[in-house]
């Protein structure tokens, strides 16, 4: 690597345009954003600039202060269903012969790349009163209805008179099945990642030493995927935090995240002030959580140093 | 005898351990059969969209002739089309740039330069929303002028990942041939141009196609940036959504995806190609 003070031209021909780019139109709106949120709101379009903090106040307001709780409990559960779902899938890429193993990835990249609408939209489809799952349980229940009715039972309308379908969709639940289902390729990559950089010979010598498979998972395998478990979470816990589409859609009206609460502030409230200052500390909360990743991430180094 | 051949399980063959192979037969099917019974539904001649009432291209014709739908997708197309040139630009520039030169303040430069890839999409949208209104920007121009504002949007979220793909691409080359050049010598846009360039291109190649699959995917900072009068694609189908599910949007929404993933494919296979070239050497 050269010092930029070696060829200067060149240097300042390949570093202008992206700085400048990046600076017109990335940083400049977002610095917009950052002095919105110290401003009040003072017509439809008006916003005076005062330095004031009121906007930050009201974000602890107890009504928002749910709604971020709200939030960190989706994420969470979130975070924790992927990692459990994720574990096995990526223990088994891992030793996997390596002519499945190309194959397996992909199929877990694959989805990752379909259109994020695409997919929140073909679960409205599986889960909504008229769909898939319920269809399936209406066949299931007809069944069972036809097998009592058959041995004798069917008089006594054990399992209710009519077939009552499952409201799976426009509630909590329905939120968490969309952000799993979205984000469940973003915890397998980097687990399967620092799986498949831990050396095997580890687990051969616990399972010789004669420690259960149990055991060996817990004290071996957990630990030493730790700079993964790490990573993964937090890159999966970021986005689901700041989650849009899949509560919108896919929500009701007690299942609203921050980022909804945001965006009504720009769109229908147009309270710009509000909006600026709750996406900040949205913001605030991602770059915490990158800080701990880093400095997590440098620990378990040092660690695997000493 | 079949079973005496078949091998026992060892104690390190999870991927042969029937509770692992089943779980993970689950989570393919639990990210699959939505995908499958989407793209399945756009060809059943039904409208109600539950029972199989035979095959049939009605409502990709239907989609074909709605106007504002391929309005929509002609949109994302040209988006798509200019945000990538101006993104693979941008981003092969600062990868080449970090990959190349010590300056002061790097690894800030560095960690802003990441940024767009990881604030989340809704502090992104709102940004370029309260930008655009606030400095003016021009509405109602002659297209292709009247989309500027999204692909500006799009640019900025996109360069910096092709310079994520592009940088690990640098990572292979040989900088002997650099050296050979300059001693042979070649200018500086010389040795760019007929040293560096071509070893890149396989990176650049896959850092342009991924900036147009984001650019075509995108949906939360198009859907914020987006003035009333141009829409795009995934807005347009986000609309429709909101309205009801019909066959429609499910045979448009196919069409996505068949774009996109044949985009990825070549895309991943190019990287790859061009990580077993770098090693083979």
């Amino acid at each position: 690597m050269d010092s930029w003070r070696r060829s200067p031209l060149v240097f300042w021909i390949f570093s202008i345009p992206p700085s400048v780019w990046l600076i017109v139109f990335f940083l400049a709106p977002l610095a917009l954003v950052w002095v919105i949120s110290f401003g009040e709101k003072r017509g439809i379009v008006d916003i005076a600039i005062t330095g004031t903090l009121e906007n930050y106040w009201r974000a602890l307001d107890p009504l928002y202060l749910q709604i971020f709780a709200k939030s960190f409990w989706f994420a969470g559960i979130t975070t924790t269903i992927c990692l459990l779902a994720a574990f096995p899938i990526a223990l088994a890429i891992t030793f996997a012969s390596p002519r499945w193993k190309p194959i397996l990835l992909l199929i877990v990249i694959l989805p990752f790349w379909t259109n994020l609408l695409i997919r929140t939209y073909a679960l409205i489809a599986v889960l909504r009163t008229r769909g898939y799952v319920n269809f399936g349980l209406e066949w299931v229940w007809d069944g069972a209805n036809g097998f009592l009715a058959a041995i004798g039972l069917g008089d006594m309308q054990l399992l209710g008179a009519q077939f009552q379908p499952l409201q799976m969709l426009y509630n909590n639940f329905a939120v968490v099945f969309g952000l799993v289902y979205v984000y469940l390729p973003f915890m397998v990559l980097p687990l399967y990642a620092s799986l498949d950089r831990m050396d095997k010979s580890y687990l051969e010598a616990s399972l010789d030493l004669g420690a259960s498979q149990l055991r060996t998972f817990l004290s071996i395998v957990v630990p030493l995927a730790m700079p993964g478990i790490i990573s993964g979470v937090i890159i999966t816990f970021i986005p689901t935090l700041g989650a849009f589409l899949t509560p919108d859609l896919l929500g009701g009206t007690d299942s609203q995240m921050i980022a909804n609460v945001i965006e009504r502030q720009f769109k229908s409230a147009n309270d710009w002030p509000f909006g600026a200052a709750l996406s900040f500390l949205l913001m605030y909360i991602t770059f915490f959580a990158l800080a701990v990743r880093s400095l997590m991430s440098k620990g378990t180094s040092a660690m695997e140093a000493g | 005898m079949a079973i005496l051949r078949r091998t026992p399980i060892g104690p390190l063959d999870y991927g042969r351990r029937l509770w692992i192979r089943a779980s993970l037969l689950a989570t393919f099917v639990f990210l699959y059969a939505p995908i499958v019974t989407l793209i399945a539904f756009s060809f059943n001649d039904s409208r109600r969209n539950i029972v199989w009432r035979g095959f049939t291209w009605k409502y990709y014709e239907k989609a074909w002739n709605n106007d504002s739908l391929f309005e929509a997708f002609t949109n994302s197309l040209s988006i798509a089309f200019f945000s990538t040139i101006i993104s693979t630009v941008l981003g092969t520039m600062v990868a080449v740039m970090l990959w190349r030169f010590r300056f002061p303040f790097k690894g800030a430069y560095e960690g802003v330069m990441a940024l767009p890839i990881v604030i989340p999409e809704i502090c992104m949208g709102i940004a370029m929303l309260v930008f655009f209104a606030r400095v003016g920007w021009p509405t109602g121009l002659p297209w292709p002028f009247n989309l500027s504002a999204i692909t500006i949007a799009h640019i900025s979220f996109s360069f910096p990942f092709v310079a994520v793909v592009v940088r690990a691409r640098l990572v292979n080359f040989n900088r002997e041939l650099e050296e050979a050049g300059k001693d042979l010598g070649a200018s500086e846009w010389e040795i760019f141009r007929d040293i560096l360039l071509p070893f890149l291109q396989p990176g650049i190649v896959a850092g342009a196609l991924l900036a147009f699959t984001l650019s075509l995917d995108d949906f939360v900072i198009t859907f914020f940036t987006a003035g009333p009068e141009t829409i795009t694609f995934p807005v347009k189908v986000y609309s429709m959504v909101r309205f009801s599910v019909t066959p429609e949007v499910n045979a448009a929404s196919t069409v996505l995806i068949v774009v996109t993933v044949v985009l990825t494919s070549v895309a991943l296979w190019l990287q790859n190609r061009g990580q077993k070239e770098a090693g083979g050497m």
